[in-house]
């Protein structure tokens, strides 16, 4: 038996034991950006602390920025006025700087990736749930609190407990149309939406290894839908092949060792677990939410659940979920009526998830009544769309195609559901009032699945288009 | 808060009954007060949501309920503070007046920003979590009493057993929750371990 790739980059990154019992772990790679990072500042001024290492740390903004009008000042003053204190902040304390100049900017967990700046072996800390998304190149990558970002500025370290790690194989080849999204969306449905505390996730299995990196971060992303704090992929040639060339790789003599070393902290096939799980990848369909939690997803063939047949523990729930989405248990999802249909987020929000719509979208109008939103999720994956004319493509079948930011999947900005409208949403969370509306109602699914949706007015298998 | 005693081994306050499971972060406090520079003021908008019904007009919610004013230990049950890693949340609750949470489970980014407030999210079981939830609304004067130190929760004559992670439980009880200043202490060795690790010296093009 040896160590996993977890194990192994833990221990790497331990600085010692604190008081408390918890390890003292660093951060290899800090992001930041505008929502959860000026109280941090704020923290650190207080206590009259400097930035330790501050080109470990990279910033940008992506959830209040408009998709429509980037002038500045921005039309709302409080975006405005977070905007303002993030550029403050990165200035004054020298932080590299993803502004909208830079041609660089957006979603964090998109950006990242693609500029190199997320690679196997580190650890990855920012002020936001989804920071797992970066487990995808074989990092360890987790969400923090706005006093942890203070602690990572300040020491370039957290006080953490040491995760368990659990093994979540999915085998065999998916069917044609289905991807991670909706490997992902079923892992949630299987294992709920606290399976996973208190572990890490690492993903394997044949249906993993056929994942392009972008696939593997759709992937990652959604862990802590499940309750993981972090999920990762160990780094194979698709690692190594993706990241060769981007501005922050390594380059010369230094991408040899870099190879040399990641290599070394893959998880071999005798790796150690302390849990293991499995599922079968060949029988996932495209997969929908119908209720209010990621784990409320089953198969577009599929009916919605019967109360009466959930297990005790999930009814209440499923009770609250009918009551909020007025939806009627057992009923077939496929069918559902949608009036907004959002491609984008870090969830889906890269250049093969607009491909992939833009496949489906093309020749296609979207239905009557629907308002249709294309995002990308970052300058670079828009200025990749453009050059491939896809914006034409979805701006000919009916969608808005905007500017990249975080957009619908939590309305920071001035994207938003209305009343009680069913979107039908790329993002990865469907909770309550999520996507800017106290009443709104969000189904979850894959870009393709949204296009889908989008033409037909209704929830159908993308399959059949 | 800075001249309050950092200890929470015991805390002692009226109960507030909160019955729901998955109650996530976006419902605690809503996207939109995420875009204040500052926390303060977030404790008027905790549960802002929630607690209104689709005409806009105050419902039910236990924050809405007069019988529960000046409550400060929270009675929740499974997963609660379950979505994203907003410590708007904790936030919004401590400033709202509750100083310990009492509950089935809670998710894990979430009860770990509770903790860097020097607030307790300490476990019940799932039958515990619902029978002092019952005697909580039965009586809303009762005292409820989370004692870290002694591992219990008491209300009245009933006493529960808890549970949290035991760094967690220490800090709390030791005050020594603010984990800035233990991490500031060893830089020494965080630049030793920043030293050996082969990427912080990689050529790149940037
Ligand atoms: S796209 Fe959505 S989930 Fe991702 S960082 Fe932005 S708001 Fe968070």
């Amino acid at each position: 038996m040896s160590k996993n790739l977890f194990d192994k980059v833990w221990d790497a990154h331990r600085v010692g034991s604190l008081p408390t019992g918890q390890d003292q772990l660093f951060i290899g790679l800090h992001l930041i950006h505008e929502v959860t990072s000026p109280q941090a500042f704020g923290m650190l001024e207080e206590r009259g602390l400097k930035v330790l290492y501050p080109g470990r740390s990279f910033a940008t903004c992506d959830h209040i920025v408009p998709t429509e009008s980037r002038a500045r000042p921005f039309a709302d003053p409080e975006a405005e006025a977070m905007m303002a204190e993030l550029e403050k902040n990165v200035k004054k304390h020298g932080i590299a700087f993803f502004d909208f100049a830079s041609g660089r900017q957006g979603v964090l967990h998109v950006v990242g990736p693609e500029l190199g700046l997320t690679q196997p072996g580190m650890t990855i800390a920012c002020g936001d749930s989804h920071t797992a998304t970066h487990g995808a190149v074989g990092a360890i990558a987790f969400g923090i609190g706005t006093t942890q970002v203070c602690d990572v500025l300040a020491t370039q370290t957290l006080a953490m407990d040491r995760p368990k790690v659990r093994k979540i194989e999915v085998s065999g080849k998916l069917g044609k149309g289905v991807g991670a999204k909706d490997i992902i969306l079923a892992i949630m449905a299987r294992f709920g939406v606290e399976g996973g505390l208190g572990y890490a996730y690492e993903y394997t299995g044949e249906a993993i290894r056929a994942l392009s990196m972008e696939g593997r971060m759709t992937l990652c992303n959604m862990s802590i839908e499940g309750g993981a704090r972090s999920g990762y992929v160990s780094p194979d040639q698709t690692t190594y092949d993706y990241l060769k060339g981007r501005p922050y790789a390594p380059t010369g003599a230094d991408w040899d060792r870099a190879l040399v070393w990641w290599k070394s902290l893959a998880s071999a096939p005798d790796a150690s677990f302390d849990d293991e799980k499995s599922i079968d990848g060949s029988a996932i369909e495209p997969m929908v939410t119908w209720g209010i939690n990621p784990g409320h997803a089953i198969g577009v063939g599929q009916r919605m659940p019967k109360i009466a047949d959930l297990p005790p523990a999930e009814r209440d729930v499923a009770r609250k979920a009918y009551d909020y989405m007025q939806f009627a248990e057992g009923a077939p999802i496929a069918g559902t009526k949608i009036n907004v249909a959002f491609v984008g987020s870090c969830t889906n929000g890269r250049i093969s998830d607009l491909r992939d719509a833009a496949a489906l979208a093309k020749g296609r109008k979207v239905a009557k009544g629907v308002r249709a939103l294309v995002v990308p999720g970052s300058m670079q994956v828009d200025a990749q769309a453009r050059a491939e004319g896809l914006d034409k493509v979805f701006a000919e079948a009916g969608f808005e195609y905007r500017n990249p930011g975080c957009s619908m999947c939590l309305a920071m900005n001035p994207d938003k559901l209305r009343g009680d409208e069913v979107s039908a949403s790329s993002s990865n969370r469907n909770f309550i009032g999520r996507q800017g509306s106290p009443r709104g109602r969000t189904l979850l699914m894959s870009p393709a699945m949204v296009v889908a949706a989008a033409v037909a007015g209704e929830v159908v298998d993308s399959r059949s288009l | 808060m800075a001249n309050k005693d950092p200890k929470r081994g015991l805390i002692k306050g009226r109960g507030l009954p909160l019955r729901e499971n998955d109650v996530d972060t976006d419902r605690i406090i809503p996207a939109r007060y995420l875009k204040w520079v500052t926390f303060d003021g977030l404790g008027a908008h905790a549960f802002e949501d929630a607690r209104k019904d689709a005409k806009g007009q105050p419902n039910d919610h236990p924050f809405n309920d007069p019988r529960y004013k000046g409550a400060s230990v929270l009675i929740v049950n499974r997963n609660f503070g379950c979505g994203s890693s907003r410590e708007h949340a904790p936030q919004a609750l401590s400033r709202a007046g509750i100083e310990a949470l009492v509950g089935e489970s809670f998710a894990e980014i979430f009860s770990g920003n509770c903790v860097t407030l020097g607030l307790p999210a300490a476990r019940v079981s799932a039958a515990d979590a619902a029978e002092l939830q019952d005697l909580v609304a039965a009586n809303p004067s009762l005292v409820v009493e989370v004692d870290l130190e002694g591992r219990e929760v008491r209300a009245g004559a009933k006493k529960y057993a808890l549970t949290m992670p035991e760094a967690q439980r220490q800090a709390l009880v030791a005050g020594t929750w603010d984990s800035t200043g233990s991490l500031l202490s060893n830089e020494a060795k965080i630049r030793k371990i920043a030293s050996s690790l082969p990427y912080m010296a990689w050529k790149t093009a940037g």
